[in-house]
Formats: C-alpha cells, sequence, structure tokens
C-alpha cells in the first residue's frame, strides 16, 4: 500500500474524519498545558485529578448535564479535599495524593457499576474518539478554546507562577488566583483527554510533550509549539496507526507520545543522551 | 525630617507556636540605608517575611509609605530579594526573562513590554554587568551571576523600598563593592533599604542605621551610636567579645579601606 492510500483512505469515514479532528485538537490543548505541568512538577497531580473526575462524570450523566461540569467540580474537589488532608494529618503530600485519587476513582467504578447507565465503563477508561458524538466534539471545542484562551491571556503570569511564586507574589499578583486556574485547566483538560485516551491515559497527554519539549528547549515560548507540535503529530499518528492495525486509538496516541520522547531523550541537541556523553 | 517609610509596630511572629520575632518595632524614613544585623536564626529572614505578607504576624502591624503591604505590592512600590531564591533552575528562562519579570507590575495584563522596560532591563543588568549574558539560562550562571540577575530584577522594579536579604553572600568583593555603590546612588534618590547581612567590616561604610536582632529588636539607631562592640557582643551572645574574632573583624575593615 502506499503512501499516499495510507493517509487518505481512513479519511473516506466520516468518524475517521472527526477522530483524526479530535484527537489533534485534544492534543493542542494537552501538549500547551503540559509545559506547566512538567515545569510545576504537577505530573501526579495530573494523574490524581484526571482520575477523580470519574464519579463526576458518572454523576452529571445522571443529572443529565453536561459532563465536563461534573469532571470539573470533581476535579477541583479533588485537590481541595488533597489540600485540606494534607494541612490537617502529618500524612506526606504524594501519600495524600494516592489516597485521594483512589478514594474517588473507585466512587466512580462503584456509581458506574450500580446506577444504571448507559455509560460505558471502558470507553471512560480507555477512551472512544472513533465514536465520539457530536455533543462531546462540542464539548471539546468549548473546552480547548476556554483552556487556550486562558492560557493565551495568563502566559506569563502562570509562567511567572510556575517559576518563582514568592516573586508573583511580591509584585501583589494574587497567586491563589493562579494556583486555581492552572488546576481548573487540569480538570477541563482532563474531560477532553478523556475523550480520546481515556482516563487511565490523560496523564500522558498531560506530561509527555511537556517533557519531551522540555529536552529539546530552553525558551519557555519554543516549549511550548514543540510540545503542541509533537502532541499534535502523535494525535494524528497515533489515530491513524489505530485504524489500520485495528488497535487501541488511546494506546497507539501514547506510544507515538512515548517513542517522540524516547527518540529526544537520545538526540536533543543540548539535553540529550548523545550530547551528554559528547560532552564528557 | 523626611516621610517614614518602613514602620513596623510591635510585630510578633511565631512558627508554629514558636515565636521567632517578638514584639519588634521600628521607623524607617525615606532615604536611609538600614543595616539588619544578628546571627544565624535571630529572625532577620522572618522579618523581610512579615513585611512582606509571606508569614502573617501574631500580633502587631507593618505599613510601608502608610499603606498595607497588598496595596505597596500592586503599587509597585517594594522590591524584595529573598536570602535564596527557590527556583527550578533549570526552567526554560533566560537572564533577560528574569530580570524582565521585575516590570510585570507596569504592563497590561498581557505583559507585553514596552520600550521603556526593555530600556530599564538593559539598564538594570548593564549596572550589575550581567548584560553580557543576558541569553544564558539561569542554571547556567555561577551562584554569584545568579544573585547579580536577581538583584538586577529587583532593580527593574524601580521600587522605592529594596528589601534584600543577605545579596552579598556568595559575591565576591568587587561584586560586593559595586553593589554598595549602587545601594548608595540609590539613597541619593530617596530609596529605603532595608539590608541584611553577616558583613560586619562593610556596615560602617554604607549604612545609616542599624538594627540588631536577636528573637527581638536590641538595639537600633544610627550607625555611629549603635554599632558598638558592646552592643555586637550582646548581639551575638558574648562570641564577638572574643579577641581572636574581634581582630580578624578589624584586620578585614583596614583590608578593604
Ligand atoms: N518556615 C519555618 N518554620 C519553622 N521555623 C522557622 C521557619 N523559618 C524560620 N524558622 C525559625 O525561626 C527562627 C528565625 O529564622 P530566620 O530565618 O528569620 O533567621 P535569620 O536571622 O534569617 O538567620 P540566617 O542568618 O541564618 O539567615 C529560627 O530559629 C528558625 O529556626
Ligand atoms: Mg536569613
Amino acid at each position: 500500500m502506499d503512501i499516499i492510500q495510507w493517509f487518505v483512505a481512513p479519511l473516506q469515514h466520516e468518524f475517521m474524519v472527526k477522530a483524526i479532528l479530535v484527537s489533534a485538537l485534544v492534543g493542542i490543548v494537552c501538549s500547551a498545558l503540559s509545559c506547566y505541568m512538567t515545569l510545576k512538577g504537577w505530573a501526579l497531580m495530573g494523574d490524581a485529578v484526571s482520575h477523580a473526575v470519574m464519579p463526576g462524570v458518572v454523576i452529571a450523566y445522571i443529572l443529565n448535564i453536561p459532563l465536563a461540569i461534573g469532571a470539573f467540580a470533581f476535579g477541583v474537589g479533588s485537590v481541595i479535599a488533597i489540600g485540606f488532608v494534607k494541612a490537617t494529618t502529618r500524612i506526606k503530600e504524594d501519600t495524600v495524593i494516592g489516597l485521594v485519587f483512589t478514594g474517588f476513582f473507585a466512587l466512580g467504578l462503584v456509581l458506574i457499576s450500580k446506577v444504571k447507565s448507559e455509560i460505558d465503563l471502558t470507553h471512560i477508561l480507555f477512551g472512544n474518539v472513533l465514536g465520539i458524538s457530536n455533543d462531546d466534539i462540542i464539548q471539546t471545542v468549548i473546552i480547548s478554546v476556554i483552556t487556550l484562551g486562558t492560557l493565551a491571556v495568563l502566559r506569563k503570569d502562570l509562567i511567572l507562577f510556575c517559576f518563582d511564586s514568592t516573586h508573583a507574589r511580591s509584585i501583589g499578583l494574587n497567586t491563589t488566583f493562579l494556583y486555581y486556574v492552572l488546576l481548573s485547566l487540569l480538570s477541563l483538560t482532563a474531560v477532553a483527554g478523556l475523550q480520546t485516551v481515556g482516563i487511565i491515559l490523560v496523564v500522558a497527554m498531560l506530561v509527555t510533550p511537556g517533557a519531551t519539549a522540555y529536552l529539546l528547549s530552553d525558551n519557555f515560548d519554543h516549549m511550548t509549539l514543540i510540545a503542541m507540535a509533537s502532541g499534535v503529530f502523535s494525535s494524528v499518528m497515533g489515530t491513524y496507526v489505530s485504524y489500520h492495525i485495528d488497535g487501541s486509538t488511546g494506546g497507539c496516541i501514547v506510544v507515538v507520545q512515548t517513542l517522540l520522547f524516547i527518540i529526544a531523550m537520545i538526540f536533543a541537541p543540548k539535553h540529550g543522551l548523545l550530547a551528554q556523553s559528547a560532552k564528557n | 525630617m523626611s516621610e517614614i517609610s518602613i514602620d513596623i509596630e510591635n510585630v510578633t511572629v511565631a512558627y508554629h507556636g514558636k515565636v521567632a520575632l517578638q514584639s519588634a518595632s521600628l521607623q524607617l524614613e525615606a532615604g536611609t540605608i538600614c543595616g539588619l544585623i544578628g546571627m544565624n536564626g535571630a529572625g532577620k529572614s522572618t522579618l523581610f517575611k512579615a513585611i512582606m505578607g509571606f508569614v502573617k504576624p501574631t500580633n502587631g502591624r507593618i505599613l510601608i509609605n502608610r499603606l498595607p503591604i497588598r496595596q505597596v505590592q500592586k503599587k509597585n512600590l517594594v522590591a524584595y530579594v529573598p536570602q535564596s531564591e527557590e527556583v527550578d533552575w533549570n526552567f526554560p528562562v533566560n537572564v533577560h526573562d528574569v530580570v524582565m519579570m521585575g516590570r510585570y507590575g507596569y504592563m497590561n495584563l498581557l505583559r507585553i513590554p514596552k520600550a521603556r522596560d526593555k530600556s530599564i532591563v538593559q539598564e538594570s543588568l548593564e549596572r550589575v554587568e550581567m548584560w553580557q549574558m543576558q541569553d544564558r539560562q539561569i542554571g547556567e550562571l555561577s551562584g554569584g551571576q545568579k544573585k547579580r540577575t536577581f538583584f538586577a530584577r529587583a532593580l527593574a522594579q524601580e521600587s522605592t523600598v529594596l528589601l534584600l536579604d543577605e545579596p552579598f553572600a556568595g559575591v565576591d568583593i568587587k561584586t560586593e563593592k559595586m553593589m554598595i555603590n549602587l545601594l548608595m546612588e540609590l539613597r541619593q534618590k530617596g530609596y529605603t533599604i532595608l539590608i541584611s547581612t553577616h558583613d560586619l567590616a562593610s556596615i560602617k561604610t554604607f549604612c545609616d542605621k542599624v538594627v540588631l536582632i536577636n528573637r527581638t529588636i536590641l538595639a537600633y539607631g544610627n550607625t555611629a551610636d549603635v554599632f558598638t562592640e558592646e552592643n555586637l557582643s550582646r548581639t551575638f551572645g558574648g562570641s564577638i567579645g572574643d579577641l581572636s574574632l574581634a581582630k580578624s573583624f578589624l584586620t578585614q575593615e583596614e583590608r578593604r579601606n
């Protein structure tokens, strides 16, 4: 099969066109946010929030409100719970995070299994971009617009917050506000990512492109662009590959992302393994 | 008499119930450089953090130019350089970016620098002789160069109240002299500068006032009156009375002159 056919043939199906466009969009949005997540050291937080949104998704379904709203409430709620437990007990943060998100996730599992609904557990866990509904597409677009818009406006303040929150406070910025902005975006994009790769792999969308780009650049703007490019590339290629091999779309997307990371890790001009060993 | 610029009244700070600073009061006029002296753990950094509102005093009140600290910060009236920067040194920002962060308070929401911001950043970097290294990622700087970069950021803030927590720690003699000259120039412009340092030898060369601190303010006033052997020995728990130490501190001063 020639290469053009490989790319063109799947586009005859409407579901493939939708899937490619949606996963590309989700790739862009998650990658843009992933730069902040990796620099702030929030990978574990991303994992926690993405799992904790599960009961919110189920409850939103029951109440017949947009899933994003339920997910958002539980995503932010889980972080507030983490902060509360950390502040009031002597337990270390990583333990608290592990404890809270698994608790939320387990609650979600129970809800799904006991409440009568048409939610398919495997779709939530592993994504279902090939069967994405028009409502979900609209929701993803809205989330993307909110996230990219917020990042565009607050970019410099968020960078400063991630880099040096003491200075941010000392020039009068509201760091609590910035913290919750970042957190809210994390909850929102977790919902978007959930549609494509599923809860289990969302965290990859939220850290891998940022980590790859971090190895390739010492400039935040370049890093963002590289992350977004690698995010889009992975989403599109992953979706194509999953079509051709008839495999899990979420899995394919994340595998491509991971491959890009490995390439960057070895070949990055300054921070790659080859460059490092050449220096020594 | 000029206007009171830093006004600290009866401030007590405790960490988890343990008092680190007891009933501190201090009034600083505009246009003065005040040295803050005390041994490790005396509460110098705590005083700075209390002024910046980063730790909440259990008692007392602090005003800068008669305003509470949040308003002071929003109006770009205060610049603070912590003892050690708690930043990620591998963060993808360069020296120029860091100093530009000192200008954010003057910019619109999108923080797009204007020509004036750029020229002040350049000027600040030139003052600390870091302009040549403006493109360096900050992790690729030496300890002293890092200190100079963050000092330049404080300069770029153009705030008339400067809080400097041990800015000379780890910088070479030449850089320290350069920084002292700069501070003296800023005093001429009416800046109020509170600076903690362990370099007792240089205090007399540039501080108008001195605060001696050990969990509370032991003495405060004009350098000539307060910076005495007797007071210092009180501050350092008698150790400065130790002849060898006093001598080394004298020879250090002589070396400088
Ligand atoms: N975050 C904190 N939690 C608990 N105790 C603290 C904290 N920060 C400071 N302390 C305590 O408060 C006291 C004053 O500390 P501070 O940092 O103000 O000292 P310092 O005068 O700046 O000392 P140095 O010369 O070493 O910088 C010390 O006893 C210290 O142990
Ligand atoms: Mg200190």
